[in-house]
């Protein structure tokens, strides 16, 4: 694998991958006339977000970087999962036993970091009063 | 204007402007109505114990509120903490604002600071010290501009060619929002199009409700967001149906589809909102945009936005509105510095508003400005809109900035329109979810607004919206219908902003794409200004496209009416001019260009209109003409006093090509006179002849009334003075040493 540079797109055109294994030049206008490319084929590969983590990291934002890493993880979740997710972090829409519901789903989806978050949020919206 | 009993007239006056329908209030701590330094902010405070914060701006760590708790979890740097709670607050702002000291270590230290601390700062900075911090402290070294792109019926062809438009213009980013909430998918395909005509790049969003908005993104309609609010106390935040946590998750959710994404804050919706804890305006921004950054967003956009009147009606309110935006890059962050609300019912007091961020600039110097007519605004009016357009490019003109726009005329907008409205109505045509016939087309290409389109039959868009969701229409679809309607170059364009998900450079802080598809982001391109000779500078090829604007006209434009005037009088020199042959005459001095190379005055009459008029006059009282030509000075107080040297009266008249005329008299010092009409646009045929009487009578010993010019605001130099000067530089063409010359006169038949 090539050394990927920032911006990838100017350096490593050809090395970056969809999630379902294509570059971007493989995704051609061709290919989404006849079918054989798909929506699915321009999800971004989790990695790719983790390399932008480190990128973000050494120009100076750790929370940047920590934001693309949660992002790493929800790329591999569904759009109504990832949906869903969101929803229920939002005020009074979970108790704390579907809050931690969400985190053991997302722990079990390799979402460390993203579940983390939740029971954080869970222990501060507990302390508040917002969730029982 | 009727004054009451006890008002001036000028009390009554003042009543009719614009500035007048402005109302602004005292301060009111108690309900948050105050720029800087509440009463009720905290004192800056931290306490790191072991690294971990214990207290925060006065608040022990068992009473944190939500926000307080956030970011003590993700925001502040605790390793930093104490040195950068340390330092003085006078020392840190000269700091901020000083060239010694470089943006990386302000963030560095900033990462240690709470919002108290931040708030008390920037409010240590005058206007200028705020500009300069501004333009140290921005992310990305070039200056960009974001659009409102929308219209009051939500039509899709509109949107298309409106977002042509923009980005023919320079924008880089469009925003839209809908009337009617059904609506949005079909206006975001909408916008996605229309932007991608013009140029490759431009990002596209629509503004609606948090998960609505996601959604959009996720299908890849919309290519970043910006509609992700927070706010500055906990109870706001939560009626806001969100919390720190649900907008981190957000964040990170556009991140996992490769979609940009900034937060979106700005003083005065806590005021609003009715709990505004008796803090100040700008403190409570400072833990909107501490929060901002803690949740990992890129960039934010503030600057008032939604509450830019509430801020607007306190004092130092817009000193406060700019402090916010210095926050936003204080933090490290994409600055989108709001001026899109309109701030005022004065064009004056708006301006104002706008003015000092534009010329120290910004990552986007609107979010947005309104491109189309403020009536079509469905955000409301911006603070600028399309009416403002050329004002704007002259102002960018006038002072070099770059506010990232250029002129474009009708022949290069008309069929940017054109192809943007037919690629929009193919696409829907293709997916079966509107048609539009050929005479709307040709309206909406031609439209200023929606107001010169038809409406279209309730629902009819919303139902299009509807079966976009319903049938999970994506961007992919769209590159399928562009394609199959034979257009390849936006299908492409459209499929690029798709495959540029795949890398993800546009996450980063600040990141724009190029009209060659180049990321500008702070990675690519930071901004290192550092005083000047440093930092982003218009290149000359820019500096020459922002002087050509609409209003521009060479000397050759200028010139262009003189033509075909050309000979209206044949004036014939026959030898040096007599010295006073008789006393009751009237001498006219003519300057050297006229009826010689001008020959239409400003008011647009011709140089003989003018002469006939004048010697009409002084022949009505009887008196004696006689026109000579001066030639060795184009001053007209030089060639009235010459001319009135030779006259046997001792009163001459003068006339300049451009119609400037002076009654002179020989024994009074050159540069007096007895009557002046001055402003030359403003005289016509009988005021000449009234001149021509009053010189007359003046020649006769008469004291008659002057001549008076028509009462007129209009200023003017702005219109008149680029035609001036080339008259006058035919006048000077036309300069010659000698005597005056004698001029025998003769009407062409």
């Amino acid at each position: 694998m090539a050394e990927l540079r920032y911006p990838l797109g100017e350096h490593n055109r050809g090395d970056v991958r969809s999630q379902t294994g294509r570059t971007a030049d493989e995704l051609t206008v061709a290919d989404i006339r006849s079918g054989v490319v798909t929506s699915a084929d321009a999800a971004v590969d989790p990695d790719t977000l983790r390399r932008q983590a480190e990128f973000a990291e050494q120009g100076g934002n750790p929370q940047l970087a920590d934001n693309l890493r949660r992002g790493a993880e929800l790329a591999l979740f569904s759009d109504d999962d990832v949906l869903r997710f969101y929803d229920a972090l939002r005020p009074g829409r979970s108790s704390i036993a579907e809050l931690e519901t969400i985190a053991a789903e997302l722990e079990a989806g390799g979402g460390e970091r993203c579940a983390a978050l939740v029971r954080e949020a869970i222990a501060h919206y507990s302390r508040r009063g917002l969730i029982s | 204007m009727a004054a009451t009993p006890g008002e001036s007239k000028r009390s009554a006056f003042f009543a009719t402007r614009s500035i007048s329908r402005d109302v602004v209030v005292p301060e009111y701590p108690e309900l948050g109505l105050i720029a800087f330094d509440s009463p009720n902010d905290p004192e800056p405070s931290i306490r790191v114990v072991d690294g971990r914060i214990v207290e925060l701006d006065g608040v022990p760590e068992a009473d944190f509120d939500l926000i307080d708790a956030f970011l003590a979890e993700h925001g502040i740097n605790a390793a930093v903490a104490e040195e950068a709670m340390a330092l003085d607050d006078l020392q840190f702002a000269r700091m901020v604002c000083g060239h010694d000291v470089p943006r990386t270590e302000i963030l560095r230290l900033v990462e240690g600071m709470t919002p108290a601390k931040i708030a008390r700062v920037l409010g240590l900075l005058s206007p200028l010290e705020l500009m300069q911090a501004m333009a140290k402290m921005r992310a990305r070294r070039t200056p960009s501009i974001q659009a409102h792109v929308t219209n009051r019926i939500d039509h899709p062809l509109l949107i298309a060619a409106d977002a042509a438009s923009a980005v023919a213009l320079g924008f880089r980013e469009l925003e839209a929002t809908v009337p009617v909430l059904r609506d949005a998918p079909l206006v975001a395909l909408a916008l996605l199009i229309g932007s991608q005509v013009p140029a490759p790049g431009a990002l596209t969003q629509c503004s609606v409700e948090e998960k609505t908005e996601l959604e959009l993104g996720m299908r890849g309609l919309t290519t970043y967001a910006e509609t992700v609010s927070v706010y500055g106390t906990e109870r706001v935040f939560l009626d806001g149906d969100d919390t720190p946590w649900s907008k981190a998750l957000l964040a990170s959710s556009y991140a996992s589809r490769g979609l940009k994404m900034r937060f979106t804050s700005g003083s005065g919706a806590e005021v609003l909102m009715g709990a505004a804890e008796g803090k100040s305006l700008l403190y409570l921004e400072a833990r909107c945009v501490a929060v901002t950054r803690a949740a990992g967003s890129q960039g934010t956009q503030n600057g008032g936005i939604d509450g830019i009147n509430v801020t607007g009606s306190v004092p130092n309110g817009m000193r406060e509105i700019l402090a916010e935006n210095v926050m936003a890059t204080l933090y490290g962050l994409e600055s989108c510095t709001g001026n899109d609300t309109q701030m005022s019912a004065s064009d004056i007091r708006r301006t104002a508003h706008t003015l000092p961020l534009l010329l120290a600039g910004s990552d986007f110097l609107f979010s947005g400005f309104g491109s189309i007519p403020s009536y079509d605004n469905a955000f409301g009016a911006s603070n600028f809109n399309a009416e403002d357009i050329d004002d704007y490019l002259m102002v960018q003109r006038d002072w070099g900035f770059e506010g990232a726009l250029r002129s474009r005329d009708d022949t290069a907008l008309l069929p940017l329109r054109r192809r943007a409205a037919e690629a929009c109505r193919a696409v829907l045509d293709e997916l079966d979810l509107m048609t539009f016939d050929d005479a709307e087309l040709e309206r909406v290409v031609s439209a200023h607004g929606s107001l010169d389109v038809a409406e279209h039959q309730t629902d009819e868009t919303a139902r299009a919206g509807d079966a976009i969701i319903e049938r999970e229409i994506t961007a992919v679809d769209v590159v399928r219908a562009l394609a199959i309607r034979g257009f390849d170059v936006e299908a492409e364009r459209v499929l690029e902003m798709t495959r540029q998900r795949l890398f993800g450079d546009h996450l980063q802080t600040s990141a724009i794409f190029g009209e060659d598809m180049s990321v500008l982001s702070a990675l690519t391109d930071p901004n290192d200004y550092a005083g000047p000779g440093t930092g982003y500078r218009p290149s000359r090829e820019r500096l020459d496209e922002i002087a050509r604007v609409r209003q521009e006209r060479s000397h050759a434009e200028l010139l262009a009416e003189q033509a075909p005037h050309q000979g209206c009088v044949i004036l014939t020199e026959s030898g040096p001019a007599a010295s006073r042959p008789r006393p009751d005459e009237v001498v006219i001095g003519l300057s050297p260009a006229f009826g010689n190379d001008v020959w239409l005055t400003l008011s647009g009459l011709t140089v003989a209109e003018a002469l006939r008029q004048l010697l009409a006059g002084i022949e009505e009282e009887g008196v004696a003409a006689r026109v000579v030509r001066v030639t060795h000075s184009l001053d007209l107080g030089m060639i009235g006093w010459t001319a009135a040297n030779l006259s046997g009266s001792g009163v001459a008249l003068a006339i300049q090509g451009k119609g400037t005329a002076l009654i002179h008299r020989a024994d009074l010092p050159v540069l007096a006179n007895l009557e002046l009409l001055s402003m030359a646009p403003l005289i016509d045929g009988s005021r000449y002849r009234l001149m021509g009487r009053n010189a007359a009578r003046h020649a006769r010993g008469e004291k008659p009334a002057p001549v008076l010019l028509p009462e007129s605001g209009e200023p003017m130099g702005p219109r008149y003075h680029a035609k001036v000067v080339a008259l006058i530089n035919r006048e000077s063409r036309c300069l010659r040493a000698g005597e005056p010359q004698a001029v025998e006169v003769s009407w062409p038949s």
